[in-house]
């Protein structure tokens, strides 16, 4: 049985589809592991020690173990304490976290490393802590660290893989489903990696799009 | 009705110690308003520690800070002394060493940000503050270049009207030209000298002491931590009393004739 590339484009509406889901929970992910990985990253730093604690904790169960786990939890294991979340849902909210506390690594590192001469002068103007960390201190760690966190990002795009799992039907379930009517994964799976590969391209563009903006006002 | 009597900055008995270490050992400095005093002395000697307590960005140990009929460093519950502080800092403009800039936004956006923020200004008034305040320092025709894109005294010349966009009623200068190359120092003291003309009041931490002479009212001489000698600046820096000081100044004259 030999390659026979002609199967592929009966089922090219639902690889198409594919795209489409893993494109938007990529960006829902991607959205949240933002903001929240500045928001982690300021808890973390400058939280009451009630909930930088907590913090930790969380952190090691996102860092510490599998995501394909955490995906399982929060989406079967919430259930049974009465959180019924739809799929999607799930897989953004466990995607999102799981790159937040990976972002806000970068982000606290980067928000140490800004000169404390940049608070001291936010203060003398009389802005207070949190407006100095809000205006000043936080935009120049976030832009330090702006090409690591794509990296992240293009990381989170292949992992949105994992959330086939919990039924998603993102391009790699819809491949799957493609072959279980025609027997072909070679083929398919050759089409999932080639759009996984365009999505990554155009990601790319962006992220150089916005690092480029940023590195203007250094 | 101002009595010009009563000090417009006071301060009274500072001190200040790190662990064992005492940096400022009882110190008092009164300026009238419109005042311009130099500090110099060697470094080490607790000039900059006394500048950066008059805003409470180092506060002191012991000792107090007013400025009008208002104390700075007034002991408060950690919130109030918060909102108390951010109000007092407002009347203080401080320009530093290393400029520190917020190199994120553009000039505009620097001179314009705490006003925006605490005075709830429009977008069109912050225009004419920055357009203003740049104006007075020379550069109007940088105001959307950003802080990367500028020399050492540009910077330094807007950090100055970012200060003055709040319209402090003191300015505090810690060493302000130090980190200039030598031939951008004239444009920032030019600019120190207009705020001079102004009756702008002012406290100057400076190893610059031809400027110190020609545009401060009174010069203190500081060395480990205690105010060695203090006058106008002709008998200071011509014939000063303390032998300490008459070292330092031949020291410095000599480094800066080299």
């Amino acid at each position: 049985m030999g390659l026979d590339f002609t199967v592929v484009p009966g089922y090219l509406d639902i690889i198409l589809l594919g795209v489409v889901w893993t494109i938007a929970i990529t960006l829902g992910a991607a959205i949240l592991s933002f903001f929240g990985g500045i928001f982690f990253a300021v808890i973390a730093l400058y939280g009451p020690w009630f909930v930088r604690l907590p913090f930790r904790a969380f952190e090691w169960l996102f860092m510490g173990t599998p995501l394909l786990l955490q995906l399982f939890l929060i989406y079967f294991g919430l259930v049974q304490i009465g959180i019924d979340l739809p799929a999607f849902v799930a897989g953004v909210i466990g995607l999102g976290l799981h790159f937040a506390v990976y972002n806000s690594e970068l982000i606290q590192t980067a928000i140490i490393a800004v000169d404390r001469g940049q608070m001291e002068a936010a203060r003398t103007l009389g802005l207070s802590r949190g407006q100095a960390l809000r205006k000043v201190v936080v935009p120049q760690a976030v832009r330090d660290v702006i090409p690591p966190i794509g990296n992240n990002m293009i990381a989170l795009l292949k992992d949105s893989a994992l959330v086939s799992v919990i039924g998603v039907s993102e391009l790699t379930l819809s491949a799957q489903r493609a072959i279980g009517n025609t027997y072909r994964p070679f083929e398919f799976y050759v089409v999932a990696a080639a759009f996984y590969y365009v999505i990554n391209l155009g990601m790319e563009w962006v992220l150089r799009r916005i690092e480029r903006r940023v590195q203007a006002a250094r | 009705m101002t009595d010009d009597q009563t000090p417009f900055l006071d301060i009274r008995n500072a001190q200040k110690s790190y662990g064992d270490l005492e940096v400022l050992k009882d110190i008092s400095l009164q300026v009238q308003r419109g005042q311009i005093v130099a500090i110099i002395g060697p470094s080490g000697s607790g000039k900059s520690t006394l500048l950066r307590a008059i805003n409470d960005l180092d506060p002191l140990t012991g000792g107090e800070v007013w400025l009008e009929d208002m104390q700075i460093n007034k002991k408060l519950p950690h919130r109030q002394y918060e909102k108390h502080i951010n109000q007092v800092r407002q009347n203080i403009g401080m320009v530093f060493q290393h400029f520190n800039l917020f190199p994120h936004l553009s000039v505009r956006g620097n001179v314009t940000l705490a006003p925006k923020m605490l005075k709830g200004l429009s977008d069109a008034e912050c225009d004419k503050l920055a357009e203003e305040q740049l104006d007075k320092v020379g550069m109007l025709d940088r105001i959307d270049y950003y802080p990367s894109q500028l020399s050492g005294g540009q910077k330094q010349r807007v950090a100055i009207a970012r200060a003055l966009a709040m319209k402090p009623k003191v300015m505090l200068f810690d060493e302000a030209t130090s980190a200039l190359d030598p031939e951008l120092v004239e444009e920032v003291n030019l600019v120190m000298k207009k705020l001079a003309e102004e009756h702008m009041t002012m406290v100057i931490v400076t190893h610059e002491m031809g400027f110190a002479e020609a545009v401060c009212d009174r010069v203190l001489f500081m060395d480990q931590g205690v105010v060695v000698e203090e006058g106008p600046p002709s008998k200071m820096f011509r014939n000063p009393d303390n032998e300490r000081t008459q070292n330092f100044l031949k020291k410095h004259l000599a480094n800066a004739n080299r």
